[in-house]
């Protein structure tokens, strides 16, 4: 079928894509390097560059793709699972219990690992909080799920502005910066992509259960899809997306709302819905536009670094506006 | 025997819709379901569907039970039609319509041209030939009701439980679509058991009819016999009186 045809052009498209950013975010910075130095480097030519780009910028590019491809993949299960197309990966207050646990780790005085822990750990008691008080009586409805996640995430944010009013003026710029969404902290990429990998491998085989689920759980189960278990795997591997990627860079806001359906519209009316090519295309978009604002971040007014999460707000904050309007 | 039920006990939170209900479907025979709004009537036909666990008694799908047979082989046997027309992502009628091919597909493959074939065969029966690429958000109701309709036939099920199957159908449609379903029902041996809140409609189209009285009574036998003037102004709770001199639709 032709719009099968033009779909997977699309998915061929975005890995294009993604490979081109990734070029980008390793050539660009305070020392330009022209794309033949990039590639002899990768290669294995002992070069100066080869220091620049496998110690500084390759593993920041990385860590950059990895946590764009899990939040718009967050993103686009946290859609499917609420049903609707305006939830993100932090509407049920993951994010928030990841930054409670990071801004009170910095406060300890933590660093680096430190506060990857904290975070981690905050996102895991904020998933569990939830998922236990959403079904609490062993229901589970979207909007209950919902308004748990919205009333912990509140909470969250209430902790995290404590916690900024009490903190010495010297750590609150890490912190602001932590809140915002920020790359240049990332201790390391291996984990963010492993989980990709990890959360791509279990969802992609039940990418049409999901589809039908979208459309409606009754239905879901009347065409066989057990659907209980499916909400469960599909939370929790949401949850875990959006604290590994919360962990690696902090709360990149707009990622995983604007990145699914930008991958909607790159495929088309036809098809742009099925979750078999949405799920990686939103991947690759989501890495690709993570690791290009990454790049503008570190580069705009440098020497200064902008947190990335501006950047993504900046560009998505109108995108976004422009999609909901043009419906 | 397709369906078979044997003192069945149904219930949703503290209302009893009905106990003791028994029910035998044998390719071709069509069911209706009737009765006040609230009474139980989708609650019974979910409860048929597996969907809902009955508070007592025995169901059997093809001679085994829903859990015998797992959720994709069910699936295979009986389609249901919910009322639920919400679908909040956009999608084409014909990828709408593939849904129904789900339970026949293993996990890796993709809808075939031979799937589309059923797909496209569906819409045609349901006088949606030419909507296929239209997004079914633009559709009225009564087309989206028709699309959902054309989703269960490209399922292929033996039994097809449907919930007010006619809701929000002109005339026309309502009439060609029963037709349709009872056809299918003589020429293929499929049964249906459907919701209807036409007792004109369920006499003539349904050879056997359950009332649900809402008070966990229930009325259930062959439609021309349970289905009279008294018994249905005790279900509606409205006087009703048969008369021979009014319009049909031929």
């Amino acid at each position: 079928m032709p719009a099968r045809r033009r779909a997977l052009l699309v998915l061929a498209l975005l890995a294009v894509l993604s490979l081109a950013s990734l070029s980008v975010a390793l050539a660009v910075g305070s020392i330009p390097l022209a794309f033949t130095e990039v590639f002899a480097a990768l290669a294995g030519a002992d070069t100066a560059a080869r220091q620049i780009i496998l110690d500084l910028r390759l593993p920041r590019a990385l860590a950059g793709f990895a946590c764009g491809g899990l939040l718009a993949l967050a993103g686009a299960l946290m859609q499917v699972l609420l049903r609707n197309p305006l939830a993100d990966p932090y509407v049920l207050g993951i994010s928030g219990g990841a930054g409670v646990g990071a801004l009170s780790a910095m406060l300890l005085g933590l660093a680096g690992l430190g506060i990857a822990g904290f975070s981690f750990v905050g996102a895991l008691a904020a998933m569990l909080l939830v998922f236990g008080l959403a079904h609490g009586d062993g229901s589970w409805t979207q909007t209950r799920l919902l308004l748990t996640g919205v009333v912990v995430a509140a909470g969250c944010g209430a902790v995290v502005a404590l916690i900024l009013t009490v903190a010495p003026e010297q750590k609150i710029h890490g912190m602001l910066f932590w809140l915002m969404g920020d790359l240049s902290q990332a201790a390391a990429f291996l984990p963010a992509l492993a989980v990709l990998a990890l959360a791509l491998a279990v969802t992609l085989p039940f990418a049409r259960e999901l589809n039908l689920l979208a459309r409606g759980g009754e239905q879901a189960r009347a065409l066989g899809v057990a659907v209980p278990a499916l909400r469960r795997l599909i939370y929790f591997v949401a949850a875990l997306a959006t604290a590994a990627a919360v962990t690696t860079a902090g709360s990149i806001g707009f990622v995983g709302l604007i990145v699914p359906h930008l991958a909607r519209l790159a495929i088309g009316s036809n098809m742009g819905n099925d979750q078999r090519l949405l799920l990686p295309a939103a991947v690759l978009a989501g890495g690709s536009l993570l690791v290009l604002a990454d790049t503008l971040a570190r580069t705009v007014v440098a020497p200064l670094q902008l947190p990335v999460g501006v950047l993504t707000a900046l560009i998505g904050v109108p995108v976004f506006l422009y999609l909901l309007s043009r419906k | 025997m397709i369906l078979s039920a044997r003192n069945l006990a149904v219930s949703i939170g503290l209302h009893k819709v009905c106990s003791g209900l028994g029910l035998d479907l044998a390719p071709g025979s069509r069911l209706a379901i009737l009765g006040k709004n609230g009474a139980g009537k989708s609650t019974l036909l979910a409860t048929l569907a597996g969907l809902r666990a009955p508070d007592a008694g025995t169901l059997l799908l093809d001679g085994k039970s829903y859990a015998e047979h797992g959720l994709r082989k069910a699936a295979r046997l009986r389609g249901w039609l919910g009322q639920d027309r919400s679908d909040p992502f956009a999608s084409t009628v014909l990828e709408t319509v593939l849904t129904g091919r789900h339970p026949h597909l293993g996990r890796w493959s993709w809808e075939s041209s031979a799937d589309a074939d059923i797909a496209r065969a569906a819409l045609a029966a349901l006088s949606l030939a030419d909507m296929e690429a239209r997004e079914i958000h633009t559709l009225s109701g009564g087309e989206r009701q028709r699309v959902a309709l054309a989703a269960l036939l490209a399922q292929q099920p033996r039994l097809y439980l449907l919930d007010e199957p006619l809701a929000h159908l002109d005339l026309n449609h309502q009439i060609a679509t029963l037709e349709l379903l009872t056809r299918r029902a003589r020429e293929t041996g499929v049964a249906l058991a459907m919701v209807l809140h036409d007792p004109n409609l369920a006499l003539r189209y349904c050879d056997q009819a359950i009332l649900l009285f809402g008070d966990s009574r229930h009325i259930a036998g062959p439609a021309v016999e349970v289905i009279d003037a008294a018994t249905l102004s005790n279900l509606y709770g409205h006087p009703l009186r048969r008369v021979e001199n009014f319009f049909i639709p031929e």
